[in-house]
């Protein structure tokens, strides 16, 4: 069995799964029924300056389903704890001294003078708190006030604050970042020379959910008007992944302690994360759409998963897929696959024809001497691996790489040399 | 039917739970879980095994976008009988049978109830979803309103022509009004569509009965031109004696009975119940004997499974139902006590060297109080003499060729009336819809 013992900037905990600063963690209730399911940490709800900021009272959330009504992407526009400040650290006092083995990091976001952050964080500290997380993130409400995202999006206010925040918290800093920024490099390389003991990411994404087919009103509304909230949920997990990997590969930032969130839901997501970097991970929608009971999955999953791998822990899977990460630039091309259809499998559903006809190369065949039959014509398939994307049957339409021989749609012999762009004629700056 | 036997000895409750709605609608989200299951798949399998050739992917793929309307669309520009034929297809030998998820795991997706979900809201609504065309001046008679007339009445009137429709039965819709088994449309489904496709306008219902009141002559005089929908109005005798005994009744007939009762308790029911036939009537009659409460139930047929005209799934779900099917027997001889049924002597049949069932020597009484006689029905030449005279035939039925032409030049027709049918609603909707271009044609081209 793969220990799934978990250490993040020495915050230790029995499994890397910890519930991001949101919704579940909210109140000591929360808190303690996820620890009773068996997640391994919490990011408290992020606190904020007393007195506290108010919800709206009507809709704070808004989904898109598939048809099943499997929450595929969610939003909202709830702000930070809406609850005194002394009622959560009370609270987080308890449940630390409840849950000693469980990782408890307290999520904070306060006005931009150092102050505040000098009178705030021992008061924090002093619950017992394993770590502080600073929100600058949040993409709503909070940013109209010069917090949250407002802070995360300028790289300069990010290592101000982070300077203050080290100066005077003794449990490490993690920077929690927002996604909405064209490049996560920055953000990410001034959290480290403010001297962060590591990043989260990511927090959620400007969006709007649809409009109101009725009214043509933006939905959800309150009141008939209604404002940007922040997408996750599994349709920003790619997004997420390619911010990890980007701090992961970057020489600038490689090596920062990543805690990885977006979209987790099942362990499978975990590992995405993991490989491509992070060394823990967060979650918040799975649990608010499923329930804490997810946790059994995840950490089974990852479990079991370590084991077919032959891995001992988690830290031997982290950062695994990160070399395979590089620019467009260096990818062979020279190199060349094939689509194939496994006849056996094949339900003559033509759906891989239809696209392939329409929007790709012409490639595959929907008649076979007067027969409906679905083949790979390879002198025309490019291998972009359309086909295989939209075919229902799982293992039917296979890319399978050219060894030897000829490519028969370009003529060129098939050669375990590698040519990347910088070594291309066509390429003008390549002088080779 | 044979009035010395009792009414069903089902209370009212038991009755109509038997004859509720075999399939009831699906639901929002059963619907939606359901569309999504479809593949959407190029050049359709289940589209091409439609008679009416309906949109499949098309009209799933609206209902997952939740456009009902534009669902009901397209599957009524094809089928204008796409609420009925959602309720009796036998899809399972037709568009669910080349579903691709049969390949895949076995289940088809459930085409005929997606279908009904979305055309049930335009009928009930009334919504009608397409427009006439500019009045051609043109007028044609369409004679029968079984769903071939009814279907090549609306399209002729969506193609701008005024169509006068005759049918010598009280209630218009054919057998969907007279013959589905009741359980398949449930709640007069059969009037409120009639209505649906009379309310595209320009249809107009006439008095009077071809061969009775009406003549080919009159109509030929009258009109541009002239649709035949007849359907089979005769049906087949045993070719026994005594067939007229009481208790030796015509299935279709008692099944219309049935149609029509205000009472279900009324109708008389047998003990022991002999069905003669292997068609969908049979099962229908045998289904539906047992629905009302008969004892036992028993279809006799001469030739083996494989060869019943009734779909495996229909002959499945009769023996849910308890009625037992047995196969290779020939009615030889009615047994007749205080005239009235009691039984029947029947043959034990093979394979005889032609292919046909041929008696074994073997005989075998099966006793009876009622016997449906089912054996498939036949043109009602005696009132279509005339036709009969002026129409080149096929097998004994009207001879049509691939846009339902008759050998006259006015003359088309189409459903159970023409040779080469399916003799299924689905196909005759589909003979009055192509009769209906042809006929567009033909008046544009001559009469410009
Ligand atoms: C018991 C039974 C059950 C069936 N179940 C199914 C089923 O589940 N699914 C399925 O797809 N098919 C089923 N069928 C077959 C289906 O009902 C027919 O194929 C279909 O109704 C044929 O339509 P039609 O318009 O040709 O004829 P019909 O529906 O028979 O309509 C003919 C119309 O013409 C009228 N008419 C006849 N003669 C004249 C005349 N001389 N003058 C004026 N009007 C006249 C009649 O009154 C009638 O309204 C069943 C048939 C029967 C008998
Ligand atoms: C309702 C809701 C409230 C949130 N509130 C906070 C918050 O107070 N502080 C914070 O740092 N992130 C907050 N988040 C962001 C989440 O912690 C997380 O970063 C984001 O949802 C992406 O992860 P997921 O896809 O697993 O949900 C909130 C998210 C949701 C859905
Ligand atoms: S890989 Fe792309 S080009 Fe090749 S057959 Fe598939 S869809 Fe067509």
């Amino acid at each position: 069995m793969a220990d799934l013992n978990s250490t993040f900037l020495g915050i230790t905990s029995p499994n890397p799964f910890w519930l991001a600063s949101a919704p579940p963690t909210d109140k000591a209730y929360n808190v303690n029924r996820a620890f009773e399911a068996g997640w391994g940490g919490a990011v408290w709800k992020t606190l904020g300056e007393d007195p506290p900021i108010v919800n709206v009272s009507g809709p704070r959330y808004g989904a898109i389903h598939s048809n099943e009504r499997r929450v595929i992407g969610f939003n909202n526009i709830e702000l930070i704890t809406d609850r005194p400040l002394q009622v959560n650290l009370d609270e987080i006092r308890q449940v630390k001294r409840d849950w000693p083995d469980r990782a408890l990091v307290v999520s904070l976001m306060l006005p931009m003078n150092e102050q505040t952050w000098a009178q705030y964080l021992p008061m924090i500290e002093d619950t017992g708190c394993d770590g502080v997380e600073l929100n600058f993130g949040c993409p709503h409400g909070m940013s109209e006030r010069g917090m949250g995202s407002a802070v995360g999006q300028v790289p300069e206010y990010i290592q101000m604050a982070t300077e203050w925040a080290k100066k005077h918290a003794r449990t490490p800093v993690i920077i929690k970042l927002t996604p909405n920024v064209t490049n996560i490099v920055p953000p990410a390389r001034a959290a480290r020379a403010g001297g962060a003991d590591g990043v989260s990411l990511i927090n959620t994404i400007n969006s709007i959910m649809r409009v109101d087919y009725d009214t043509l009103t933006m939905w959800p509304a309150t009141d008939g008007q209604g404002t940007h909230g922040g997408y996750c949920g599994p349709a920003v997990k790619p997004i997420a992944l390619n911010m990890v990997a980007e701090i992961a590969r970057n020489p600038e930032t490689a090596g920062l302690p990543v805690s990885g969130i977006g979209g987790i839901t099942d362990w499978r997501d975990a590992v995405d994360f993991l490989a491509l970097g992070a060394s823990n991970v967060q979650v918040c929608t799975a649990a608010m759409v499923y329930g804490f009971k997810i946790i059994d999955d995840l950490v089974q999953g990852l479990s079991d998963f370590l084991d077919d791998k032959g891995m001992a822990s988690v830290s031997d899977l982290v950062g695994k897929a990160v070399p395979s990460v590089t620019d467009w630039q260096y990818l062979n091309l020279n190199y060349v696959e094939k689509a194939h259809i496994d006849q056996d499998l094949c339900i003559s559903c033509g759906r891989c024809h239809v696209v392939c006809e329409d929007t790709s190369h012409q490639a595959i065949s929907h008649t076979v001497n007067g027969v409906r039959r679905f083949e790979v014509n390879d002198a025309e398939c490019v291998g972009c691996n359309l086909c295989t994307s939209v075919c229902p049957v799982d293992g039917c339409i296979t890319m399978r790489p050219m060894t030897s021989g000829v490519d028969p749609r370009t003529g060129q012999k098939i050669t375990s040399e590698k040519r990347n762009w910088t070594e291309h004629p066509n390429n003008p700056m390549c002088n080779s | 039917m044979a009035t010395h036997l009792p009414g069903s000895p089902l209370s009212q409750s038991e009755l109509e739970e038997n004859f509720s709605d075999i399939h009831p609608p699906l639901s929002r989200s059963e619907a939606l879980i359901e569309a999504d299951r479809c593949y959407f798949c190029y050049d359709a399998p289940c589209t091409a095994a439609c008679p009416t050739d309906i949109d499949i992917p098309g009209f799933i793929q609206q209902i997952r976008s939740d456009n009902i309307r534009g669902s009901a669309r397209t599957i009524l520009s094809a089928n204008i009988m796409g609420g009925m034929c959602a309720r009796v297809c036998p899809t399972e030998v037709l568009c669910e049978q080349d579903c691709v998820r049969n390949t895949h795991e076995d289940k088809p997706v459930v085409i005929g109830l997606l279908q009904r979900y979305a055309t049930d809201p335009v009928i009930q609504s009334g919504k009608q979803l397409f427009p006439r065309k500019a009045d051609s001046g043109r007028r044609v008679a369409v004679v029968g309103a079984g769903p071939a007339g009814l279907s090549c009445a609306h399209r002729l009137s969506t193609l701008g022509h005024r169509v006068d429709l005759f049918d010598g039965q009280e209630k218009l819709g054919g057998l969907n009004e007279y013959g589905i088994a009741a359980y398949k449309t449930v709640d007069e489904f059969a009037q409120r569509e009639v209505q649906y496709i009379l309310d595209v306008g320009g249809i107009e219902r006439q008095p009077g009965r071809l061969g009775g009141d009406l003549t080919l002559d009159h109509l030929l005089g009258n009109y541009d031109a002239v649709f035949l929908g007849v359907g089979l109005g005769d049906v087949n005798n045993l070719g026994l004696d005594g067939e007229d005994t009481a208790g030796v009744v015509d299935a279709v007939e008692y099944i219309a009975e049935l149609r029509q009762a205000d009472d279900l308790g009324e109708l008389a029911v047998g003990q022991n119940v002999l069905v003669i036939g292997g068609g969908m009537t049979a099962i229908d009659v045998a289904v539906q004997s047992r629905k009302l409460g008969a004892g036992q139930v028993t279809i006799a047929y001469r030739r083996g499974p494989e060869q019943m005209n009734a779909s495996r799934h229909e002959q499945d779900y009769a023996r849910t139902q308890g009625v037992v099917i047995r196969h290779w027997l020939s009615p030889r001889e009615l047994q007749v006590t205080d005239n009235r049924v009691a039984g029947m002597l029947m043959d034990r049949t093979r394979l005889g060297p032609d292919g046909s069932p041929e008696p074994s020597g073997e005989t075998v009484t099966l006793p009876a109080d009622v016997v449906f006689k089912a054996i498939g029905q036949q043109l009602h030449w005696n009132q279509l003499a005339d036709a009969r005279d002026a129409l080149a035939t096929e097998r004994n039925r009207i001879k049509v060729d691939d846009q339902r032409r008759t050998s006259h030049q006015r003359i088309w027709a189409g459903g159970d009336c023409v040779a080469g049918g399916e003799d299924l609603t689905v196909s005759a909707v589909q003979d009055g819809k192509l009769a209906a271009h042809s006929i567009d044609d033909y008046l544009r081209q001559n009469h410009g």
